[in-house]
Parts: C-alpha cells; sequence; structure tokens
C-alpha cells in the first residue's frame, strides 16, 4: 500500500483499515472510555490483568478518524502482555512517536484519545504522565 | 469540465481586496471555504481599523477633545449604518456587544430571567437546529427560574417542522427562538411566520441572525421579530464585536448584563440608575476599532450588495451541490433546493471521518470544517458524530468549488 498525503502514512491507513485488536472484551477486568468533545469521536476499552499484574489481553472499540483509530490499534498492541509497570511508560510522547507522522495540534488530541482511554481503565501513570 | 453555472461578482477582483487571499499554504493557492466559521476580512476593514489606531485613537463619548469627538463620531456613525443595514427603524434599537453569543445570552439573562415578562412554569420555544449558544443561555434561564423549553424538530431534509408551532405555542409561550439560517444544513427558516406566531400569544421572536445577516438581505421590520443577533467577524469584520437589535419597547424591558461606567446615568453608593437604550447594554469602554471596522464591513456589502451577495452564493452553491453529487459515496445535508439553502454544505463521505476529509483537504490547500459545528443536538437528531462543512462567500468562484471537488476525489484515493 501507497503512502498518501499528510499524515496518511502506509502504516496509519494499514491499521485505519485494518485495525488490531478491535472489539470487546467480556468478562474484562477493567474499562476505560473517553470521548473528544471537538468531534464527538469515542473509544472504549476493556481490558484483562492477570494475577501477576500483567495486560492479558485488551480490545478497543470506538468511531472514530483515522488518527484515533490508528492510534488505538497501535496502542493496544505496544501494551499487550506488559506489566502495569511497564505499561505506565506509555505516555504523550511514546505514542505520538509510534504513529510516526506529523500532526496538527487538533489531530493530535485524536492520537491522544486512545491513550486518554488507558489512563481511565488503568489510573494515571504514577511518574512520567506531566500533560 | 463545462460549467453551466454562472458568477454574478468579478470574483478575482473582489479576491483582490483580501490580502490574505493573496497567500499561499504549502504552496497551494489558499481555497477558503470556512466563512461559517469566521470570514475573511477585505482592506477597507483592516485599513478602517488601523487608521482609527494611528490617527483618532481615544475612548468614546467622554472627552471633551477633538479626538474623543471623531472617536465617538465614526462609533456613532457605524451605529447608523448597522441600523440601515438591517433596517432599524432607529440606531437607537441597536446595540454594540461582543458577538451573537453575548447578544443572545443578554437576551436570556436580561429579558428573561431577570426581566418581569418571563415567569416560572412559562415556556420557550427552541429548534433542534440551534448553535450551542441559542441552546445554553435558555438552559440557564430554565434552571434559575423554573421554565420548560421545547423544541420544533427537523425533517429529513433539514426544514424546521412547521406544523409544530400549532401545539407547542401556547399561552405559557413567552419566548419563541429560531436560527434564521442554520450553520450546519443551511436551512432559511420561516422567521417572519415563526415571529408572527409568536406574536398570536404575545411572546417575543428572538432571531439569531448570526447566518442570515452576513449572506441576504436581513430587513428587521419586514421580519417583525423582537430580538435579532449577529457577529461582525461573520461578515467581513473583526471579532469582538457583535450586534443586538431589539424593537425599542422590549429593550426597555431588558436588564443589562454588564455593570460599570457607560451603562448608568447615575451611580450613588448602593444605587444606580440605568443609563437610555442602547447605551444601558454598553458597560464599559467597548470594541472601538472592532466597531468602526464593523461599520466599514457594513459599507464593503452595501455596496455590493445584499441581493446579489445572495444570488451570487446561490449560483456558488448550486454547482457546489451538484459537483459534489459526482464524488462517489458523498452524502449532503439539508435541503435540496438552493432557493432553501444558504452557502453551507454539510457532507459526510462512506470511507472517510470528516477529520479525515478535513486533513486531506488541508494538504490540498482548501480549507473546511469538520465536527459537530457547536450544534450537537442537531447531530444527534441525525445521529451524526460529525460532519464535514464547506461554506461559500463572496470571494469564492466555481474554481474553488473545483479545487474543493478535485480535493475529494483525493480522499476517495487515500481511503478507497
Ligand atoms: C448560527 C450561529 N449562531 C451563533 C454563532 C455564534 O457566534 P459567535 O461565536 O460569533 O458568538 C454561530 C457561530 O458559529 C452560528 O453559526
Amino acid at each position: 500500500m501507497g503512502s498518501g498525503p499528510g499524515p496518511y502514512q502506509a502504516q496509519i491507513l494499514e491499521h485505519y483499515k485494518h485495525p488490531h485488536n478491535r472489539g470487546t472484551l467480556d468478562p474484562s477486568t477493567h474499562k476505560g472510555h473517553e470521548s473528544n468533545s471537538l468531534c464527538g469521536d469515542e473509544i472504549a476499552l476493556t481490558l484483562r490483568v492477570d494475577g501477576a499484574n500483567r495486560i492479558e489481553d485488551v480490545r478497543f472499540d470506538g468511531e472514530g478518524c483515522a488518527i484515533s483509530m490508528a492510534s488505538a490499534s497501535l496502542l493496544t498492541d505496544a501494551v499487550k502482555g506488559k506489566t502495569l509497570d511497564e505499561d505506565a511508560a506509555m505516555d504523550r510522547a511514546s505514542v505520538l512517536q509510534s504513529l510516526g507522522v506529523p500532526l496538527s495540534a487538533v489531530r493530535e488530541q485524536c492520537a491522544l484519545l486512545p491513550l486518554r482511554a488507558l489512563r481511565a481503565a488503568l489510573g494515571p501513570a504514577p511518574a512520567a504522565q506531566g500533560h | 469540465m463545462a460549467r453551466t453555472a454562472k458568477v454574478l461578482f468579478d470574483v478575482p477582483e473582489i479576491k483582490k481586496d483580501f490580502p490574505i487571499l493573496q497567500r499561499t499554504v504549502r504552496d497551494k493557492p489558499l481555497t477558503y471555504l470556512d466563512s461559517t466559521a469566521t470570514s475573511q476580512k477585505p482592506r477597507q476593514v483592516i485599513d478602517a481599523m488601523t487608521d482609527y489606531y494611528s490617527r483618532y485613537n481615544a475612548n468614546v463619548h467622554r472627552a471633551i477633545y477633538e479626538l474623543g469627538e471623531e472617536s465617538t463620531r465614526e462609533y456613532e456613525g457605524a451605529r447608523e449604518r448597522v441600523a440601515a443595514f438591517i433596517g432599524a427603524k432607529d440606531p437607537m434599537e441597536v446595540a454594540y456587544t461582543k458577538s451573537t453569543t453575548e447578544s443572545l445570552n443578554l437576551v436570556a439573562y436580561g429579558y428573561a430571567l431577570k426581566g418581569k415578562r418571563v415567569q416560572k412554569g412559562d415556556e420557550i420555544i427552541g429548534t433542534v437546529l440551534e448553535h450551542h449558544s441559542n441552546h445554553v443561555p435558555w438552559h440557564f434561564v430554565r434552571d434559575l427560574k423554573g421554565v420548560t423549553l421545547k423544541y420544533v424538530d427537523v425533517d429529513e431534509d433539514g426544514r424546521l417542522k412547521m406544523e409544530q408551532y400549532d401545539d407547542l405555542i401556547t399561552k405559557r409561550t413567552k419566548v419563541v427562538t429560531v436560527a434564521q439560517v442554520s450553520n450546519v444544513l443551511g436551512t432559511i427558516n420561516d422567521v417572519k411566520e415563526i415571529a408572527k406566531r409568536a406574536h398570536e400569544v404575545g411572546a417575543v421572536c428572538v432571531v439569531d441572525a448570526a447566518q442570515s445577516v452576513p449572506h441576504m438581505p436581513v430587513d428587521v421590520r419586514e421580519l417583525d421579530c423582537d430580538f435579532l443577533a449577529f457577529s461582525g467577524h461573520k461578515m467581513l469584520g473583526p471579532t469582538g464585536v457583535g450586534v443586538l437589535y431589539g424593537k425599542k419597547e422590549v429593550l426597555e424591558e431588558t436588564e443589562p448584563l454588564l455593570g460599570g461606567g457607560e451603562m448608568i446615568s447615575e451611580v450613588h453608593l448602593g444605587t444606580a440608575k440605568w443609563n437610555d437604550v442602547p447605551y444601558k447594554f454598553e458597560g464599559g469602554t467597548p470594541p472601538i476599532a472592532e466597531v468602526i471596522g464593523l461599520g466599514a464591513a457594513v459599507d464593503y456589502l452595501t455596496k455590493l450588495g445584499m441581493p446579489a451577495v445572495r444570488q451570487h452564493e446561490m449560483n456558488v452553491t448550486g454547482y457546489a451541490l451538484q459537483e459534489l453529487s459526482n464524488v462517489a459515496g458523498l452524502r449532503v445535508y439539508g435541503p435540496k433546493d438552493v432557493r432553501q439553502r444558504g452557502g453551507v454544505v454539510s457532507f459526510t463521505m462512506a470511507k472517510a471521518h470528516p477529520h479525515d476529509i478535513a486533513s486531506i483537504l488541508d494538504v490540498e490547500g482548501v480549507c473546511i470544517r469538520s465536527g459537530h459545528h457547536c450544534a450537537q443536538p442537531l447531530m444527534d437528531r441525525y445521529d451524526l458524530a460529525a460532519t464535514a462543512r464547506a461554506s461559500f462567500y463572496v470571494y469564492n468562484d466555481l474554481e474553488d468549488v473545483d479545487r474543493l471537488a478535485a480535493a475529494l476525489q483525493k480522499v476517495n484515493e487515500v481511503f478507497g
């Protein structure tokens, strides 16, 4: 697949058209739901965390633009199998870096929506989470 | 592509008046299709404001010296031209505010909440297509005064279900409020009829004219509305100035929103007497340069002629509706007949989210809006999270529409 204009690079389009970890976990141990007040996009995350504090599985559901959906796909891939301590390292910078495309301030909000849902599910990260 | 449509204005000449339209965005010419959010400003407006600051900057109404007389003359002169522009009988029926939002809040607070006309148990009737600024102030009135809010619905083509007024308007109805033109669907509502229905039960009609006054001839006496609100920045003027028109007698019954200098005739410790209409609504130092800029914008539009502005936008919008119908998977919302709609075209595409449409168009130098357009109740009504929206004004022509259509084909290539 070729690259599109602006932020629509091949990786983003691939994750948008064929998202990983889409759906809802039932049962789950943690849930987070966030929306972007600018555009009404919504993301719901469900996670199953095992006795060793490891994120055994994670799914996302929601409606949104290519940036927020691709970001959710990448983020869920990244945290799956991690311990909650390791998850705490996921922050704004790492999410934007994983997307790997230039984003305007408004579009950054789209990219960060899944991370907000993750924080809503697991609670704020102890350190790191500056802004 | 053969174009059967014609434009009325010499748009390349008009574009020359707008410095910003000379710039490029990423080496592409700027195609500005978001005038519903805010319009661009002609040199005449920018110059009028610069002239004020460079030649006669002084506070209005109080200075004895020459500069103050000049600034007051221009400030009040603009009021006369704004009044004439909307057909008001008397310039004293025009109050300057910050924006449409402030004007509507002033009516909700000063007339409905603090005034005597609206009492607990009374009713206020709005519509589902209002901008948030014509919803939320009425929520305040409901919460603080105990009135009931009712809403007229829209049909699938985005037209108000006028017959619902038959049931909704009762003897307890005190305010009927409506946008003259929807900022999402473009629907032009029959304000004259709605005002007539309101008056039959002794209610006032409050008109959100943010999207009508900039784009079509509006005559407040012809409409017979009681209040009418609009913003300078959507009609070629600067941000920071808006207008509240009100019939003299209803303005008399409206309490001020801001207490302070200018809005009083006498103040003693613990008491004050209000100044006359409209000055009692203009507490504090007003946005003088902005008012003068608004006056210049009114002059610019008057010179073009509002019937011609309306005709021009109908031509461009008609062409846009035709061209957009050729884009696969694209759906347009609102009335299909250009005579029933303003120059606002909201749409969705089957394969791309409105945010992504706007981002791809941005790469092509085409500025459109995406989102809920501050009209979430309307989005809910159509079960939409967001739409993309292109809107047209005096400086847009058929080539702008062609660039829009070509960029939308790109969207389908990326997401196809
Ligand atoms: C129909 C309508 N009403 C009210 C407003 C609010 O205008 P302002 O933000 O200038 O107060 C807008 C602006 O988008 C509008 O389109």
